[in-house]
Formats: C-alpha cells, structure tokens, sequence
C-alpha cells in the first residue's frame, strides 16, 4: 500500500474528505501567507527591477532599461571585484574550517577520560554570534590593545586597515566562530562511521593513519560534502562581519556580494543594481544546492 | 452486543482488487475469524467495517443500522491492532480511558469504568506505568483493556497475537476465548495462523486474493474444505493431493495416479459420476494414510520427521509427486528410502475438479 | 532521523581504556601524554579569545594596552559590566532580542507544526506540488530578498517595529520539513486508533502527534532560537532608532568606542553572550540535534 493511500486512512466519505482538503489547506495557510509574502513576491520582484533603472533623483518614475542595466551591472569591475573577494573568501574560510572542526572531532573521539570537557570547550563557540566575534576579534586587533604586539606582529598601520590582511584577518574571525558547528557536524559525522568496519581494519593489520584515510575519511564524505555545500552557501552571505569590521575596504578588498548589494541599496539607494546583485547571488547558491541534491542523489543510488 | 455484517463489499486500490464482492456476517456474540495468507485481503475487510477504509462498492452493516457513510468514530467499534497502537506518551490508565475522554464520558464514571476494564485484564498495577515499560504479553492486555473500556458493539481483532513469543500466544489464545464468552461479545478477528483459527473461531471464513472461499465451523472447514485451497491452507502438515484420472464405471469408480489406485466408496463415486469431471484431485490428510503391506498406493521413503509423538514420513510416488504421512510414535519406523506400500481410509477420502478447483462432494 | 547518533557524547568506555593503559609500557604513556598535550593546547587556542575577552573586561584601559598583556587580573575591576548594562543600553537590547526571538520561535515552531502536520497526515490535492514550493523556500537565501522585503515591511506599515523584525522569519522551510520528518515517523496505527476512539484531526494533533514529535520540536526550537538571536542584516535594516535595536546591534555600537571604553566593550560583548551559554547548556542536545539533522538528512 503506497503512503498515499494510507494517510488518507481517516476519509470515509465524501463529506469528510472536503472536511480534510479544507483542514489541509488551513494548516498551510499560515507558512504559504509568509512564504508569499517575504520569499517568493520579492524574489519575483527582483526579475522585474532588474529591468528597471533607478533614476539618480528621487522622485522621478523608474525607467525600463531591459536587459542593459543587467549586462552593466555584471560587467561592471566592481561587480567582478565583490565576486573574486567573495570567492577568495570562501577559498579561506570553507576548507580550513571542515579541515579543522574534523581535526578536533577525531582527537576529540578517541576513548579516553575527559573527553567531555574537550568536547564541550571545542563546541562552545556555538555560543557566539557573528557581532560577539567581530568584536572580540576587531578590538584585539585594534591598535590600542596589547595583544598584538605581545604576540610579535605589528598592530601599525592596523591590520584592518591593510589591504593584503584584511581579509584573511575577517576568515580568521569566521573560521572561529564557525569551529564549534564544523567540530559538532564532523562528530555526528564520526558516529556513523562502521565500528565494525574500523575494527576488521586493524585485524587486517592496518594502522592508526591508514584506518583514517581508508576508512574514516570515506566514510565522513557525505558529511564533509555537506558542510562545505553549506559552508560556501553561508560564505556568499557573509554580511556581519565586514559591516563589523571593515565596512567592505580598505580599497574595495572586503567588499562581498552581500554587503555590496546592502550598500548599492542603502548608501547608493538604487534598488535595480541591488536586485540584479541578488539574482546573482540566488543562481550562485542554486548551483551550489544543485550540486548538492545530485551528490545526494548519487549517494543514494549507490547506497541502496 | 450486535452483529456486523458486510454486503457485497468491493474493494480496489487503483488497479487492485484487494477484496472482490466479500458477503460476510458476524452474527450476535459470535466470534468470526478471518483466515488467509497475507495480501488475501482479511486486513482490508476488518478496515472496512472500521471505517479506516471506504469501500468502492457494496454495504457495511453493523446492527441493524446502515454504516457504510459513517465515519469510524460513530461505528462504535473498538479495534485491537497487531502494533497495539498504545499512546507511548501516556501512562496505561491515560490510554484505557483516551476513548472516554474523546466521548466526553464525566470524570467519575470514567475512572469506574477504567478501573473494571483493569480489573477484567488483570492490569489494575500496571495502571501507572507507561507503555514502554511494559512487556509485549502486557501491551496486549492494555490494548484489549482499551477496547473493552468502551463498550462498543463489536470488537475488531487484527492479528492481536503475533507480536506475542509462540508461548505466550497459546496461553494468550485461551483467555480471549474466555474474555469473549464473558462479554458476550461479537468480534471479528484476523489472523494467517490456521491454528488459532481452528482454536478460537466460532467459524472461520477463508479469504484467497480478496475473494471468500469458505464460511463454517473450524470442524465442518477441516473435514469438508470447499475447494483445493482450503484444503491446503487447514491442517498441519497440510492435506495431501494427488493429481490423477479416473477409471471404471458407476459402481466401481477407481481414482489412478502413477503407482496408486484407490477405489471410492460408493457415494463419493455417485456424486463424481454426476459431476463428471475431466480431470481431478485426490485430497487425503496424512493422519488418514497408513503404512500397510497390502495397501494399493506405492511409494518410497525419502525424509522422516520425528516429533516424538509422532513421525511425518515424507514419501515419493512413482510419478514424482510426494505425500505426507502421519505415523503414530509407538509404531515400528520404516527406513529411509524403503520402499513402501500405503492404503487410505476410504471415508475421508476428498475429491476435487482439477479444473475448478471446487470440492465434488457425496 | 536517529536521534541518539546525533548526541554528540561518543562512546566513551573509560574503564576499558583504563585497564588497557595499565598493561601498556612507558612508550604508551608517553604517547598518551602526549595526546592530552595536544588536545589541550587546542582547547586553549579555541578558548582564548573569550578568555582574553573577559580577562580584559575586568581590567583598566591602560593595563590592556600595557606591554606585556595581563593574563591574570590581580585586581579585577567589575564595575565595568554595570557600565556596559547601563552606558550600552544592554539591558534594553537583551529584552529586544528576547521579545524578537520568542516572536520568532513562537511563530516558526506554530507554523511548522501544523504544515507539517497536513504533509504528514492529510490527503490534499496539490501536496506533491505545495511540498516542493515549501522546499524551494530553501534555495532563496535571505539575502536574495532582502532589497524587495525592506519595502514591503514599510508598506505594511510595520517597519522599525517588533513585528517588522519578526515578520519574515515566522515560517521556515526546513522546520516544516523537520516536524514533517517526525509526524511520518508516528505509527500509522495510532492515528487509526485515535480515530476510532473519537479523535479528529485537531485534537489527534494536539493530543498525540505533538507529544510524540517533542524532540524534534524542542531541537527545532533551539536552532530557531539561535538563529533568530544571532540574526544581524535584518535587524539592521529594519530598526531606525536604538530603541528597537537587538543585542547584536548593541554590539556594534559598542564597538570602536576609543580606548578609555575598551574594557567596557569587553564586557558587553560577555553580557550578550551570556543569554546564550545558558541556554546551549541547558539544551545541547536538542540544538545538537537540530545542527545536524539537516546534515543527516541531507
């Protein structure tokens, strides 16, 4: 019997059938009028301002520019600028953060007393937002505080403030505050590796570091392909951290898509740059969840 | 309590037919049980007069009232699940009384009736606990606890007992039977087991692919099956049967196969002179084969199953096909591959129309 | 979902390990040691920047600017958190972000609950086709339509207020599809028996399905929690006055004080924090949960 059939175990007849059509739809309601309203109009308004131009006064009525404003929008340097930053950015923080959250999660697995309190520490910046880690890390990187020095690197001219650093100095703050959910993910990811798999391995002779390539490592793939799916997706909407702590420069070097288009929006008030920013950054994720969903597809297929 | 009645119940799913024009009635206090292989459609039946399923064509009936339009809340039916579907999220006594709180029974009477429907399944300690905490022997008294606690009109039973180990079930077996006389209550109950069948039932009515095949008392089932399959779903080992032709004339009718010949007696011959079949089927049960040095069917011991008190001799004919037989413990086994010689007690002898499969009946 | 492989306390036998450690020679302790060594150097790395943090809340400004940096506080001074509760309008912010993030949690939990309810239990026409709309909510990160959004929420009248913050978050695709997950997995033998018993749709959802689809409500509220807290681009947008601002916003104004305040800021961003720390302890298991049901599921 296929589900179908099964949940509509209830219907009797044809007036409690309508009963459960009409129960249906209003128990949709609530999460349709939302996604109507902040999901799916704006994203199809986003088409329609493409094509309109905003005028430089206000006032005027938008004009219809056609497929113009979108091909300057995209051919624009400062467009080609945000999306290598952007990238460059991922690049940083995406690797590094899986490679470390699986580090600490394999010393973190092993079986020996105290783990929990290891756990727990390598879990805890969870417990952080984006602003409390711009903060933490922007004022000890500030020039003021002692920090610096003591660990033998320059605070003048600040860090911030120097192009080629910049950014890397904003990865490192997003690394951080992503470690805990990385090291939580890779140790669910652990759980599910084959005890019994690990254990023939080391009957057959294999060591500490071939049980982990050969065994683990495979085992671990669909997690890790998961987080770094997830992670660049979260990448391309890095906005708090370079409103924190470098307001998108010095030179342009940490000006990311989102913040880019919030800028285009708020500084430059022109809604038309900003929607065709935004399709370009909803095709950039589709892909990468594209990606994704036929991974998993993959992974199934084989799986069963 | 009343009686439960189906009328030329139809049931499809897409291109299906999971049960095929099925008339059935449980009478008043009677318990009925619903025997078949899985996928026969006795699962689907019972669905029906719960009203968990629409039937695509025929009429539900429970007492004299039309319920074929009503949903399952207003059947006044109560259902035993094979899962026991027990709340796991409440204690034992907040899942006997679920059922009076939905019918907004007063708190009062509510307890009384929670605290009888325990005292009647032996539960009254286990009130506190939740269902996780319960054995499966348990379980199934809380779900029966449930059922009993509303009163209804009748009982709906699917599989309540093969969650149970073999054991417990026997036991299990006897105090429904005892629960159902002291509630004189009607219940239809489904099963695959052809024992309990046999045990419980006040008639067992045998589903095959969503078409009934046989209504009657579990005795009159065993020794009169209506067709082949009925004949080889009761009994255990299953009857015996012998595709062959049939020779002579009207007062010596002889059933041949390869190595047996068997004559009928005279009223069976009677009755298969005027049915005049093609082809047919000799049935016989393995308790009414004998090993006998004079007997008339020849054949050769290829297994022998001893279960103590008895041996079932697994023997080929000449042509191939086998047979069981039932030999009591305290006689002489025969030895493997022996050749032996069986006879069949003439007045249980069953003959079937191999092309219709029907039972030709003296 | 299996929720046991989610916790994240691994299978930790340590009298087994213990008996294995005394056989071993001096080699194996020293290796022992020496993974200890390792995991607490990386703990202390982890932990540092919170640890600095608060040590420098507790200092005066000129001792954290001082060479070498003080790692101990000798004479904390911890004035400066009330400072922070009351130059930084904290607590204000606090009770923003609670009364934003309830809003949130309230209404994503609701929502999620009986949508997924109808794709769990209930025949409709159009399921397949509503039940992938839902999911393409998903690949349309907020940003994408945040331009659009910000003028809707001033035409609805209802920006820089609680319910403009709030608006856009109170359904989410993949709590729906979280509590869908935990409805199928109820027995079907239940919702037939509540049926017979007398229970319609309503009082079997509230009654039975809720109940039994508690863990994967409390996870569901937990990571809702936290991100409707940490939310930051929204709440920037949509307030105009500091009056409305939440905790987040707090800390950027918090931020880039001159150095008299530095301490001040410190302990701000420990105060926003807090909130936070207790509740991941009290509930780790559910956030842990909801973190990597998605990483299950895929």
């Amino acid at each position: 019997m296929t589900a179908d059939e099964e949940t509509g175990a209830r219907v009797t007849n044809r007036r409690s059938r309508r009963r459960e059509v009409r129960l249906a739809y209003l128990l949709l309601v609530p999460a349709l009028i939302i996604f109507a309203v902040f999901v799916f109009f704006p994203f199809i308004k986003n088409f329609q301002l493409a094509f309109y131009s905003t005028p430089p006064f206000p006032g005027l009525p938008n004009r219809y520019a056609g497929f113009s404003q979108i091909t300057s929008v995209l051919g624009s340097s400062d467009f080609r600028n945000s999306l290598t930053v952007t990238v460059f950015f991922a690049v940083l923080t995406v690797p590094a953060g899986i490679f470390l959250g699986l580090l600490l999660a394999v010393l973190a697995n092993q079986k020996l007393r105290g783990m929990a309190i290891y756990r727990t520490i390598f879990s805890s910046t969870i417990a952080t937002s984006v602003a409390v880690a711009s903060v933490v890390f922007g004022t000890l990187m500030s020039p003021q505080v002692g920090l610096l020095p003591w660990l033998g690197i320059n605070p003048n001219p600040a860090i911030l403030n120097n192009p080629t650093l910049a950014l890397p100095a904003v990865a490192i703050t997003t690394i951080w505050q992503n470690l805990g959910l990385s090291f939580i993910l890779m140790s669910a990811g652990l759980q599910s590796v084959p005890e019994d798999i690990l254990e023939a391995a080391k009957v057959d002779g294999a060591g500490t570091w071939t049980c982990f390539w050969r065994v683990t490592v495979p085992s671990l793939s669909p997690t890790i392909f998961f987080a770094a799916v997830v992670g660049s997706i979260f990448a391309f909407q890095t906005f708090g951290q370079i409103d924190l702590l470098t307001q998108g420069g010095p030179e342009n070097k940490t000006n990311v898509l989102t913040y880019f288009i919030v800028t285009q929006l708020h500084v430059h008030q022109n809604p038309g740059y900003a929607a065709v920013l935004s399709i370009a950054l909803f095709l950039i994720t589709l892909v990468l969840t594209l990606l994704q969903l036929r991974f998993l597809e993959r992974r199934v297929h084989y799986a069963r | 309590m009343s009686r439960v009645a189906l009328e030329h119940i139809t049931k499809r799913f897409d291109d299906v037919v999971a049960v095929d024009d099925l008339t059935l009635e449980a009478h008043d206090e009677e318990l009925l049980v619903l025997l078949g292989p899985s996928g026969c459609g006795k699962s689907t039946a019972l669905r029906i007069i719960a009203g968990l399923e629409a039937p695509s064509e025929g009429t539900v009936r429970i007492g004299d009232r039309d319920v074929t339009d009503a949903e399952a809340k207003d059947r006044d039916v109560a259902m035993v699940f094979q899962s026991y579907a027990l709340y796991p999220h409440m204690t034992v006594a907040r899942n006997v009384e679920f059922p009076l709180r939905a019918r907004r029974v007063p708190p009062a009477e509510r307890d009384e009736r929670v605290a009888e429907a325990a005292r009647a399944l032996d539960i009254t300690e286990l009130l506190g606990r939740k269902p996780a905490q319960l054995s499966g022997g348990q379980r199934q008294r809380v779900a029966l606890a449930r059922a009993i606690v509303r009163r209804p009109q009748a009982f709906l039973m699917d599989e309540p007992l093969s969650n149970l180990d073999a054991k417990l079930r026997v036991q299990t077996r006897a105090e429904l039977v005892d629960l159902q006389r002291r509630f004189q209550a009607t219940v239809v109950y489904v099963t695959h087991d052809q024992v309990e069948a046999m045990t419980m039932g006040h008639r067992i009515a045998i589903l095959d692919r969503g078409v009934l095949q046989q209504v009657d008392a579990p005795q009159a089932v065993y020794e009169r099956p209506a067709n082949l399959f009925v004949a080889r779903f009761i009994g255990t080992p299953p009857m015996n049967t012998i595709e062959g032709r049939l020779t002579g004339g009207a007062d010596h009718l002889v059933f041949e196969a390869s190595g047996v010949t068997v004559a009928l007696p005279a009223g069976l011959a009677s009755a298969t002179m005027s049915a005049s079949p093609d082809r047919v089927v000799l049935g016989v049960r393995p308790e009414d084969l004998r090993l006998d040095p004079a007997g008339s069917l020849t054949a050769k011991i290829i297994l022998i199953e001893s279960l103590g008190h008895e041996r079932h001799l697994v023997v080929r004919l000449d042509d191939g096909q086998t047979v069981i037989v039932r030999q009591p413990g305290d006689q002489t086994p025969p030895r493997d591959g022996e050749a032996v010689t069986l006879s069949a007690n003439p007045d249980s002898l069953h003959l079937f129309d191999a092309d219709t499969e029907q039972r030709i009946s003296s | 979902m299996t929720a046991d492989a989610a916790i994240l306390p691994g299978p930790v036998t340590a009298s087994t390990e213990v008996a294995t450690r005394r056989r071993g020679g001096p080699s194996r302790r020293v290796r022992l040691l020496g993974r200890y060594l390792l995991l607490s150097v990386l703990a202390v790395i982890v932990l540092f920047p919170i640890y600095i943090t608060v040590v420098n809340s507790l200092l005066r400004p000129a001792q954290i600017a001082s060479q070498p940096p003080t790692f101990f506080p000798t004479h904390p001074i911890f004035s400066t958190y009330s400072d922070a509760w009351s130059s930084g309008h904290l607590g204000h912010y606090l009770f923003n972000s609670f009364v934003v993030t309830i809003i949130i949690v309230g209404g994503q939990v609701l929502t999620s609950i009986l949508a997924g309810y109808a794709f769990a239990f209930l025949k409709f026409p159009f399921k397949r086709a509503l039940f992938v709309l839902f999911l393409a909510t998903l690949m349309i990160p907020f940003e994408v339509t945040v331009v659009q959004n910000l003028t809707t929420v001033v035409s609805l009248g209802i920006y820089n207020t609680y319910a403009g913050l709030a608006a856009p978050f109170l359904a989410w695709g993949l709590g729906v599809f979280l509590l869908r997950q935990a409805f199928l997995g109820i027995p079907r033998d239940l919702d037939d028996a509540a049926a017979l018993d007398g229970y319609g749709n309503w009082r079997f959802l509230w009654r039975v399905a809720v109940p039994l689809a508690r863990p994967s409500i409390a996870a569901l509220t937990v990571f809702s929690f936290l991100t409707a807290w940490n939310q930051y681009l929204w709440p920037l947008l949509v307030t105009k006055d500091e009056h409305l601002s939440t905790v987040q916003i707090g800390l950027r104004q918090l931020r880039g004080t001159s150095l008299e305040n530095v301490n001040i800021t410190f302990a701000g961003v420990i105060i926003a924090v807090v909130p936070l720390v207790v509740l991941l302890v009290v509930f780790q298991k559910q956030l842990i949960r909801g973190l990597t049901a998605g990483a299950v599921k895929g």
